[in-house]
């Protein structure tokens, strides 16, 4: 059980109670993000001045995991350049699909995710906003992003 | 090639001196891997409707397949060509029987219950709709029963229309009387909803498809393990179901279709062994059910399913079944006790299947601290989006039984949703 304590630490659960900027962005870039496994669905709101993201917020349903992930995220990527967002999300990436555990990057706050790697049918869970911001800010598109 | 299957289907007859009467505890001595620990915990398997686990003698005959039959069938001369070929086409009568079908002829070996669908989709589907034609559905449908018809309608200007469901998850019978129609041309229903668990009608509901003019499909994936299915009492035109639901294994399948329609479909597939000859100018079709399998089938797969069928006809089904009953009669009553438990999903006929939602809590989450616990559940949309969307949530926590499970399976439920309550609530 200890494995299921390193997945859902108590800072995970208050992010999915009250998860950060889950609130609409008038005019902002919109993207639907869709993880058709377990039905999470989330829409992410990312507002852009001159290459930064100067305000991203989120809403949808979905698991504690996928719930946080998206909370931690917006957190993170807030006052970011997109290139600066893309780069965190392949540390993120590498951080949560790693096999061993040693120590990656320090990922700050988002290393409460680390213990995921645990759960391999939960890596879509804590992808998921990340996906979804990735092309968010790759193009003005609204086409579904789905972690399938 | 396309000889000798009626005379291998009277020597196949099952019930050798009738079935044994039901122990659970020996059936589950039957099934090696109900002994199996998953994160140290003994594992308890509730995900029979996802798929089933299999007996040592479907694991046993498939062995045997390959140790001392191994070879192609209906193409060589030698002793372990025949012995193949008798193995497959013995399965084909075995299903006939399983289903009442009138002759093994009318049973196409297909690779589930998805390929069966697509089968009659694209060649009965395909060859006779019309613009403007109608295809009713229910709002029950697994998405193997939706997209098939989508895309038909989509190369054929075909409507699809929908039976819609109840507050309990029964089918609105009168919107379904007052959706038929001259237009309808195909009734594609499931037997059992996979996502709730809920017995449709179908005995009645193909009498009034039929009075109006339409074809039915009956999915009987969710039945099939379950339900004693007879389609000459139920008079369907085609019944499709998947061994790998019913104890035998994956890749396999069987398409009853009633023989005249049969006869008159086109091909499915094109490829050797549902050929009679082959030029380049011309090319004859062999005679059903061969037409509709091209290619050299999963044969193994195939050999397994005869073994679960032998499986269940050695063993008292309607004890099986009243047994299963009791077993979901007992984890509806102790999961309405857990606080916040919604169960979705209450029709008055169900059979295997408690979908159910936590307060507070998403199902993903409760399946992987459940599994944690050695608990095997499905958590999600169970292919079956629109019913999700009828009760308006984003997925259930399905618990699904097969003729192996206990009380005891739904203790250990109950005590891991009680763990999921107190990490989450």
């Amino acid at each position: 059980m200890s494995e299921l304590t390193d997945l859902y630490q108590e800072v995970i659960l208050d992010h999915n109670r009250r998860p950060h900027n889950f609130r609409v962005i008038e005019g902002a870039t919109k993207q639907e993000g869709y993880n058709p496994l377990c039905g999470d669905r989330l829409t992410l709101y990312v507002a852009m001045d001159g290459g930064v993201i100067t305000d991203v917020a989120f809403q949808g349903s979905g698991c504690a995991i996928s719930k946080a992930s998206a909370s931690l995220m917006t957190d993170a990527i807030k006052g970011k350049t997109a290139d600066e967002a893309r780069a965190l999300f392949d540390q993120f990436h590498a951080m949560i699909t790693s096999d061993h555990a040693g120590p990656a990057a320090d990922l700050g706050k988002l290393s409460v995710l680390a213990g995921v790697r645990e759960f391999p049918t939960r890596i879509k869970c804590a992808s998921l906003a990340w996906h979804t911001m990735k092309a968010a800010v790759a193009s003005e598109t609204d086409a579904p992003v789905s972690t399938e | 090639m396309a000889t000798g299957v009626s005379s291998v289907a009277a020597q196949l007859r099952p019930g050798f001196g009738g079935p044994a009467a039901f122990e659970v505890a020996k059936i589950r001595a039957d099934f090696p891997i109900l002994t199996e620990r998953v994160h140290g915990q003994p594992l308890v398997y509730l995900d029979s409707a996802n798929t089933s686990q299999k007996p040592e003698a479907v694991l046993k005959a498939m062995d045997d397949y390959y140790r001392h039959a191994n070879a192609n069938i209906h193409r060589a001369t030698h002793l372990l060509s025949e012995r193949a070929t008798a193995l497959y086409e013995g399965a084909r009568a075995k299903a006939a029987v399983f289903l009442n079908a009138p002759d093994p002829r009318t049973i196409v070996l297909t690779k589930g219950t998805t390929d069966g669908i697509n089968l009659v989709a694209q060649s009965y589907g395909r060859a006779t709709l019309k613009p403007g034609d109608e295809i009713l559905l229910t709002w029950l449908e697994h998405h193997s029963n939706i997209v098939p018809w989508q895309l038909l309608a989509g190369q054929t200007g075909a409507v699809i229309k929908v039976v819609p469901i109840n507050e309990a998850g029964e089918l609105e019978l009168d919107q379904f009387a007052a959706l038929l129609s001259p237009r309808t041309k195909i009734l594609a229903v499931g037997h059992v909803s996979n996502a709730l668990g809920t017995i449709n009608p179908i005995k009645a509901m193909i009498g009034q498809a039929h009075a109006a003019g339409a074809v039915v499909l009956v999915d009987g994936a969710q039945a099939a393990p379950h339900l004693a299915i007879d389609v000459q009492a139920l008079d369907c035109d085609f019944y499709v179901l998947s061994s790998h639901k019913m104890f035998g294994p994956t890749g396999t399948g069987v398409l009853y279709g009633r023989a005249a329609l049969l006869d008159a479909m086109p091909p499915y597939q094109g490829g050797g062994d549902m050929i009679a000859s082959v030029t380049f100018e011309q090319t004859l079709y062999n005679q059903v059910p061969y037409k509709f399998e091209a290619g050299t089938p999963n044969i193994a797969g195939v050999v397994g399913f005869g073994a679960a069928i032998d499986y269940l006809a050695g063993i008292d089904r309607e004890a099986a079944l009243a047994h299963e009953d009791a077993v979901l009669e007992y984890a509806t009553a102790q999961v309405r006790q857990i606080p916040g438990a919604r169960i979705i999903g209450e029709a008055r006929h169900k059979t295997g299947v408690l979908s159910f939602v936590l307060d507070g809590v998403h199902p993903h989450d409760a399946g992987t601290i459940l599994d944690q616990q050695g608990v095997a559940v499905r958590t999600g949309q169970h292919c079956a989006q629109p019913v999700m969307d009828r009760f308006c949530i984003p997925a259930t926590i399905r618990a699904s039984l097969g003729i192996y499970n206990t009380r005891e399976d739904v203790d250990a439920l109950v005590r891991g949703l009680h763990k999921v309550r107190e990490l989450f609530v």
